[in-house]
């Protein structure tokens, strides 16, 4: 990531020329992660070659359903989010911290720490651009920098596709993150269909500028970047969902204890699959262990989720015991807690959590809930009368 | 009366990196003290002579035992002295009981310190009042030595502290010297009498309303169960100390202490960053609330 002034200038690469975009990355070292479908599903993974994306199918998404279908055409980049978001390759769920080797006084670091991937990205969406942007706040503008998370991201090339179509999920138009890429890539892919089969190519960076270089391209003219424009827009005027945004953060904070709350707790299973299928979503937990000598230690950084009752397990037991307890935590979080904590909202709008929740909850609407019955509650003090 | 400068809270000016921000640094225990029957003091030095365990009162460090696994302790030394790291902890999980077993010459893992500390240097000219419940008084012991060593800087000292049942009293005998000083008052008080006690008996929250400070020159430090907290700051609300005058410690569940982990979420605060210290006026939204 290199930061530079996205140039005014929008070029035009071929459809037949593609290829040539995932050859230069990769003769310059990129390792390609690309969309791909593996069990029915559109997921994130290492790729060589454009055919292996999923050419001609969409994804049709509902509360608590996904299902791909064929396009009727062979657009490469035609679906929205499936399960999988990048976090996966800048924060992968399990990784080692380091490791150690017990010796007469204590014990000393093993260093065996081989270098980060460079990882070339292809298919970044304009939410999941913006969830990069938030992950960036926590692990490396804080006082202490995941070096590692650091480290893969500048590495990270990011080639970004603005979205055609937007699915019955997204929100992202309510959030202010899409469907249009902003700032943070290094070239940006508009896919027209209309006539030949060709892209319309943003550069954001001069490593996007020396990629692009590299490839057949021209000029966009007038009319291709008009297309390009209508392309976006018409995802725009297509998000299955909203959220208001006004007073959100107060709205959540006087509503703690809101009875819909309970409502949310007598469907919620409290199973986590809403905050690891989240881009934005960054807990962990720190496994120690050691092999079976004992000799050696290591420790381990592993996804966590606010769902489980270990999550904020203290010495007299866990502060979130209830199903309601861990859902409004986790709302209240990442739509509230987060403008305090990271200075903006930790939702982008890419609907992941609706679809992926086995009963469909719905976040969009838990907040039109607590919207349409704004109970409030009395000024803080006095805390609680004495018993 | 010797005096020790204050500690400022220590701010890294440059970007500390995370690889070596979650790699404990060693340390020897030098002395370890059973305090009661599951309540326990370990004494560590740091085992390489550039390493030293600069804290202020209140702030806590992460312990590490070999392959077993790494907990948040309140440090309850003196921070005149940080090449002798002081933690006093209880035998509950998996990790303590482990540390309930070391002996003076083993060696665990350090990092730290973290988190916010006592204000002691915004409160000089003050009355301060201390309520500490059971095991909440570890954290507040560095407040105390750092009170009693800047004694001069402070109006009236008072200590009332909380415990179950006479043999869960901690420090006693460092209690007992406090309170044979003129210029400190100590009040102790247990829930259940047991032996030959002939002192209070009922809630630490009860010696509040008779202990003798001045409420609108007072401010107070607390620790302790958060049921108790949340009745002592109710009690001192009742004498007129409001909010913006008391502090306390929070407990949350702690995996990083860089503010990355998430697990020490608290409304609008991470714990580990923000807290464990807070002034009430900060937190009383969410202080209290079931389960947040």
């Amino acid at each position: 990531m290199t930061e530079h002034e996205p140039h005014d200038r929008l070029y035009v690469l071929d459809r037949a020329d593609l290829q040539q975009l995932f050859d230069a990355l990769q003769a310059r070292g990129y390792a390609i992660i690309a969309p791909q479908i593996e069990n029915n599903v559109i997921i994130y993974g290492a790729v060589e070659r454009v055919e292996e994306l999923p050419v001609g199918w969409t994804d049709v998404q509902e509360g608590g359903t996904y299902r791909l279908a064929r396009r009727g055409d062979a657009a490469i980049f035609g679906y929205t989010v499936g399960p999988h978001s990048w976090k996966r390759f800048l924060s992968p769920p399990l990784r080692m911290l380091w490791r150690a080797r017990k010796t007469a006084d204590g014990f000393e670091f093993v260093d065996d720490n081989a270098p980060p991937p460079r990882y070339a990205f292809i298919g970044v969406r304009a939410c999941e651009l913006a969830a990069i942007q938030r992950l960036d706040d926590i692990y490396t503008r804080g006082a202490v920098v995941d070096d590692d998370y650091q480290a893969r991201r500048h590495a990270a090339f990011i080639v970004a596709v603005n979205c055609g179509k937007a699915g019955a999920t997204c929100f992202c138009a309510s959030l202010d993150t899409g469907p249009g890429v902003g700032p943070g890539y290094d070239l940006a892919l508009t896919e027209l269909l209309e006539g030949a089969h060709r892209f319309v190519v943003a550069v954001g960076s001069e490593r996007g500028a020396e990629v692009l270089a590299a490839l057949p391209h021209r000029v966009a003219s007038e009319g291709e970047i008009k297309l390009a424009a209508a392309v976006v827009a018409q995802a725009a005027s297509q998000m299955g969902r909203t959220l208001e945004t006004t007073g959100l953060q107060e709205l959540l904070y006087r509503n703690v204890e809101h009875p819909h709350w309970d409502a949310v707790a007598e469907r919620c299973l409290t199973c986590g699959n809403c905050t690891l299928v989240c881009p934005t979503c960054f807990c962990f937990t720190i496994e120690d262990t050691t092999d079976l000598t004992g000799q050696m230690a290591e420790r381990w950084r592993r996804t966590d989720s606010c769902f489980s009752t270990a999550f904020s397990f203290i010495s007299s037991g866990s502060i979130r015991t209830s199903a309601k307890a861990r859902y409004r935590q986790w709302l209240t979080h990442k739509l509230a807690g987060w403008q305090d904590q990271f200075g903006s909202i930790g939702c982008v709008g890419c609907g992941r959590c609706i679809t992926w929740c086995p009963v469909g909850i719905d976040l969009t609407a838990e907040v039109a809930a607590l919207r349409a019955e704004d109970v409030g509650q009395p000024p803080a003090e006095p805390i609680l009368e004495m018993a | 009366m010797m005096q020790t400068p204050l500690r400022k809270l220590p701010r890294p000016s440059t970007p500390v990196y995370g690889s070596s921000a979650c790699k404990p640094y060693r340390c020897r225990v030098t002395r370890r003290v059973q305090e009661n029957d599951d309540t326990f003091t370990v004494e560590l030095t740091p085992v390489s002579a550039r390493q030293h365990g600069a804290f202020t009162p209140g702030q806590f460090n992460m312990l590490y035992i070999f392959g077993l696994g790494e907990i948040p302790i309140s440090i309850s030394g003196d921070p005149a002295n940080p090449d002798r790291l002081v933690h006093t902890t209880r035998a509950v999980g998996a990790v303590t009981r482990r540390m309930a077993t070391l002996h003076e010459g083993d060696v665990i893992g350090v990092r730290g310190p973290f988190g916010t500390h006592w204000p002691l240097e915004e409160l000089t000219g003050k009355d301060i009042v201390i309520v500490a419940g059971g095991i909440g008084l570890a954290p507040l012991r560095p407040a105390i030595y750092q009170l009693v060593a800047n004694r001069s800087d402070y109006a009236r000292v008072v200590l009332l502290y909380g415990a179950r049942t006479p043999e869960d009293i901690l420090y006693r005998a460092e209690l007992e010297r406090w309170r044979a000083r003129f210029d400190l008052e100590v009040y102790v008080t247990v829930d259940r009498a047991t032996g030959d006690w002939h002192g209070n008996v009922g809630l630490v929250t009860a010696l509040i309303p008779r202990a003798p400070f001045e409420p609108r020159n007072a401010a107070a430090l607390l620790c302790g169960p958060e049921v108790m907290m949340r009745y002592a700051v109710q009690a001192l609300q009742k004498r007129g100390v409001g909010a913006g005058q008391t502090w306390l410690s929070l407990e949350r569940n702690m995996k990083c202490g860089m503010a990355m982990c998430g697990h020490c979420q608290f409304g609008p605060h991470i714990v580990c960053r923000d807290g464990p210290v807070f002034r009430m006026d900060r937190i009383q939204r969410f202080f209290g609330k079931w389960e947040v």
